[in-house]
């Protein structure tokens, strides 16, 4: 059967996801921020809440996220977004709004801010990306960097005695009582793709049955920071990262 | 009941990650010797035969680039 044949708008079956932009994305190549932006905007593509959805972006890389995801944006000061999520929930309760954090401005700077959001059971969707290293500042140690792993700043390895403990965010987070769905996703393959696309979906849901707040981590990778390629870098996660970060559902009720 | 399929690739927007090369099942991806705009050694269909069009590499593709098309024959 011949090529042409089969390329026509009947056959096709998966195309890029209509609420993301035709910008070509700042993120290096491999990137888990771009498989995190595709699942979000299908996600609110296929609840068809395109403009009632208000996203909150940090600082970081995901900084420019407002370029890439056809939908509302603030940007927030570095750590500050769930403060800013919850005046826009509060003063909007009809919208979803979601906060979108990598490890150094959620787990870092702005950890009072997700605690005492996450405490108070404000009724927001927040996705943590934790890459274990700050990315765009040039790969120096999080609070998320596991124990031996080299960055800039431990150039032979983070060591407990000097650096402390890596930070367990999502597991601190569940015990609150003001959160009803944590949970701990990765976007490396197709199968983790589509389970952590449900979970998102799932999030967004809860925030509109004034259930608490939804906490959605992703495990992802930052290649350039880790220096690695890209597939590499997905398979040192496998190995490194999830025997520390384990996958799966931590609280839903 | 047999299936064929095919990819497009965004030549331009790709960043040859590889991240769909290693997620193909049936190793129809590769990348290509050429290069795009911005440098970048592009992915592109090295075996269309082998396409089953079951949008692995669509899915796991950080930037976007790839649009699956399949046919039942």
């Amino acid at each position: 059967m011949d090529i042409n044949d089969i390329i026509k708008p009947e056959n096709k079956v998966y195309s890029k996801s209509p609420l993301l932009t035709d910008n070509i994305m700042h993120y290096c190549p491999g990137c888990t921020h771009g498989v995190v932006h595709k699942i979000l905007a299908e996600v609110i593509g296929e609840m068809g809440i395109q403009d009632k959805t208000i996203g909150i972006s940090p600082v970081g890389c995901a900084v420019l996220a407002y370029n890439y995801i056809d939908i509302d944006w603030e940007q927030a000061a570095h750590g500050r977004a769930p403060a800013l999520a919850t005046a826009a929930k509060r003063l909007n309760p009809d919208k979803y709004v979601f906060t979108y954090q990598g490890d150094g401005d959620l787990a870092s700077i702005g950890t009072a801010e997700i605690i005492h959001a996450c405490n108070r059971g404000e009724n927001i969707v927040v996705i943590f990306i934790n890459n274990a290293i700050y990315g765009m500042t040039g790969g120096q140690m999080a609070p998320t960097t596991l124990l031996g792993q080299v960055t800039a700043t431990t150039p032979y390895g983070r060591k407990a005695e000097l650096n402390g403990f890596p930070l367990k965010i999502t597991e601190l987070v569940a015990q609150l009582e003001g959160t009803c769905f944590v949970t701990r996703q990765s976007a490396q393959n197709p199968a983790a793709v589509r389970k952590a696309k449900k979970a998102v979906r799932k999030a967004f849901e809860n925030s509109m049955m004034n259930k608490g707040t939804s906490f959605v981590e992703f495990v992802g990778t930052c290649n350039s920071g880790w220096k690695m390629t890209p597939v590499k870098a997905n398979q040192w996660m496998e190995e490194n990262m999830f025997p520390f970060y384990p996958l799966g559902d931590i609280k839903d009720r | 009941m047999a299936v064929k399929g095919a990819i497009v690739v965004d030549t331009e927007r790709c960043k040859g990650c590889s991240v769909c090369i290693v997620n193909c099942p049936t190793q129809t991806i590769a990348l290509s010797k050429k290069v795009n705009g911005k440098g970048y050694n592009f992915a592109y269909m090295a075996n269309p035969d082998n396409c089953t069009g079951c949008t692995n590499c669509a899915t796991v593709c950080p930037d976007s680039v790839i649009t699956v098309y399949r046919v039942k024959i």
